[in-house]
């Protein structure tokens, strides 16, 4: 009973905040309607019995991808209402895309049928030990060739972005740590005697 | 498992890690041309990576880390194809890049390492491997369209190429997840043992899920309807890396969407038949027509490319031994002319500047003959007409076709190459009846020089030595079927 309310609760939130996230006017808003989808989708999760993933959900796109798009959205100057201009030319196309893939899904949903799948795989947690520990147990030996190939497309991303962003400019002074780490009495100090009733020059 | 189990393995292992060498000398590197430095690199790690691929066992289907690689023949003849491929691109790249002023060492990782993901992806043995396979060399590849970031026309290119990409990769996750829900596994082997059960065809989300992954992949190989993306992205992108473009990874999805076809949906054969079939047709065609508008270089090769594609699927259609042959000889010669042509296109500048219309050609057999004879060939060539390579590449397609009684698609591959004549000769025209223009720049590029004339003397003498590489292919065909 709670669990189903609890559906309902998160679900009703979850399709209401997407709406609005496409349907908002304001940028900042999209994107905390944004925050509030995953936050709901991660509660589905957790009902589900996933809450590796639902914790996952939470710290990556919450705490990490939707923040830097607020800080995208923020800090640049973007005139949104402009580049939503001839949008609208779109919606009847949009629409008709839309309503055939919903078509589609329900068409799947009303074939779906658990005695016909082949199940092979799929295991589903036991009891005793949490679902985290069983990710942690087969990520770094049965998926290790996923888990490294990842790896690598984080080191492709990582180049791209330094490849197509990164400019060394001429007219900054860059702090040289070893040099000022270098430097000894003698290039920075001079004694000189001064004789009473002279100056130095 | 210890590290003699990888051998199968050793070829992209030792990409991968040539590659982060290249990289971590790259940034240590403070003077000299560096980028020309790694691409040679990255040339010699080309070849390393090849050595261990002719080492590797090439007769028995071996599977490794809980199935997700596979090695076997087939792999073998594509992964050849593909490092041969990247190395003549990174060739012809080298002088290019210090050309147009965007010499960067970082290019030739990412050659590398998209070279790499295409490997991955070729020899996928479940799914999750082939996923992420893709990833790794499209999102190289998206940062390769767009590495002359001062040019908005390669930044455009970088950005629909993106888009349209990371959309497909939406569709080829949406069907992978219907694939699991509707068959309970991710495993090619699994997934082929219920496909090829009675009760697959009444399963509809099995089917979805197949057309989806592989209307994603055709986004890859730009068959229409999926290649709105194409001519622009090839405009768009630096040549040589359109080159790259047309050439390789265009090879290494046909070559995903064959594996996939003929393992796990080989029991669903005439469902997909048709899928490829109407894929086939609708390239031919709309590559040839919408070719012959074309002004520049770039974007009549692009659509010279769709017509090739649709060419390619006609050998899918079959769905047969003989037809998935004919497809990797067709894409094994493709692949050369392709890349001959565009070393033309790039030898094509004036006072410093790339000219890419093709009435830049105009005059080009006075002022420059051996550019001009070596251009004529590959038009011949890629138009289909004897002896050159090109016209085999075709009959072993329209052979393939007729043995599988598709008669109504070998006449549309027919008519559609006729149509596309017409746009290959007005190039050979152009260089030898119109009045000369101002002479080229000179070029001192041996290693493009070099690759232009390789590729030259392959579709000129193929007709004397088809044997090795037809040979290779249908024991490659034979290896998956």
């Amino acid at each position: 009973m709670i669990a189903a309310s609890a559906f309902y609760l998160f679900s009703a939130i979850l399709l209401m905040s997407a709406i609005r996230v496409i349907t908002a006017s304001n940028a900042v808003h999209s994107v905390l309607f944004l925050i509030l989808c995953f936050f709901n989708a991660g509660g589905l999760f957790v009902l589900l019995g996933a809450e590796y993933v639902a914790m996952t959900l939470v710290i990556v796109y919450v705490g990490a991808v939707a923040v830097l798009f607020l800080f995208v959205v923020m800090m640049l100057d973007i005139n949104f209402e402009k580049l939503r201009e001839g949008s609208r030319s779109y919606i009847g196309m949009g629409i008709v895309l839309g309503l055939v893939m919903l078509a589609e899904l329900i068409t799947l949903y009303a074939v779906w049928d658990e005695n016909a799948i082949g199940a092979t795989g799929g295991t589903a947690a036991t009891g005793a030990s949490s679902n985290t520990e069983i990710i942690g147990s087969v990520l770094y030996t049965d998926y290790i060739y996923a888990f490294q190939l990842s790896g690598l497309i984080l080191l492709v991303a990582m180049i791209g972005a330094i490849v197509l962003t990164h400019r060394r400019r001429s007219d900054v002074r860059r702090q040289k740590v070893a040099k000022q780490v270098g430097v000894t009495r003698d290039d920075a100090m001079e004694i000189k005697k001064v004789e009473i009733g002279e100056g130095l020059i | 498992m210890n590290l003699n189990d990888l051998a199968p393995l050793y070829a992209e292992l030792s990409l991968a890690v040539l590659s982060m060498i290249l990289l971590v000398y790259g940034v240590l590197q403070k003077k000299g041309e560096i980028a020309r430095k790694v691409a040679y690199g990255g040339c010699f790690a080309l070849i390393i990576a090849g050595m261990f691929l002719y080492a590797s066992p090439h007769d028995q289907d071996v599977r490794l880390l809980n199935g997700m690689f596979v090695h076997d023949g087939f792999g073998v003849f594509v992964k050849t194809l593909i490092l041969i491929g990247t190395g003549a691109a990174l060739m012809m790249s080298i002088q290019y890049m210090y050309d147009e002023g965007f010499a960067r060492f970082e290019y030739v990782v990412l050659f590398l390492l998209s070279a790499l993901g295409m490997m991955l992806m070729v020899s996928a043995g479940n799914l999750l491997g082939l996923y992420m396979g893709l990833e790794l060399q499209s999102l190289s590849l998206y940062v390769l369209a767009a590495i002359r970031r001062d040019s908005i026309k390669s930044a455009e290119a970088g950005m629909k190429y993106f888009v349209l990409g990371a959309l497909s990769s939406g569709m080829l996750l949406f069907g992978i997840s219907l694939i699991y829900g509707f068959t309970g596994s991710i495993d090619f082997v699994a997934i082929g043992e219920y496909a090829a059960s009675e009760n697959a065809l009444s399963n509809a989300g099995l089917l979805f899920g197949m057309v989806f992954v592989i209307a994603a992949l055709a986004f890859k190989i730009s068959a229409v309807p999926f290649h709105m993306w194409t001519p622009d992205v090839y405009e768009g992108a630096p040549t040589s890396v359109s080159a790259y473009f047309a050439m390789v990874p265009k090879l290494a999805a046909v070559a995903l969407i064959i594996r996939l076809l003929m393992g796990p949906f080989d029991g669903l054969a005439e469902q997909w038949q048709q899928i490829m079939w109407l894929m086939a047709a609708a390239s031919i065609l709309w590559g040839g027509f919408a070719g012959i508008a074309q002004t520049s270089i770039k974007r009549m090769l692009a659509y010279s490319s769709i017509a090739n594609i649709g060419f390619a699927l006609i050998g899918l259609a079959c769905a047969d031994e003989q037809g998935i042959g004919a497809t990797l000889v067709y894409m094994a010669l493709y692949m050369v002319m392709t890349a001959g042509a565009f070393c033309v296109v790039l030898y094509i500048r004036r006072d410093g500047l790339a000219a890419e219309r093709i009435e830049d050609l105009a005059g080009l057999s006075q002022t420059n003959r051996y550019l001009a004879y070596v251009m004529a060939f590959f038009m011949f060539s890629m138009s289909g007409i004897p002896p050159l390579a090109g016209f085999f590449g075709k009959l072993v397609i329209l052979q393939a076709a007729v043995a599988a009684d598709l008669y109504v698609l070998a006449v549309i591959g027919v008519v559609g190459s006729v149509v596309a004549c017409f746009y290959y000769l007005r190039v050979i025209k152009v260089m030898f009846f119109d009045e000369a223009e101002q002479a080229l720049d000179k070029s001192e590029s041996k290693a493009r020089h070099f690759v232009v004339t390789l590729c030259a003397l392959i579709v000129l003498l193929f007709i004397v030595k088809p044997e090795p590489l037809i040979n290779f292919a249908m024991h490659a065909a034979q290896m998956i079927s």
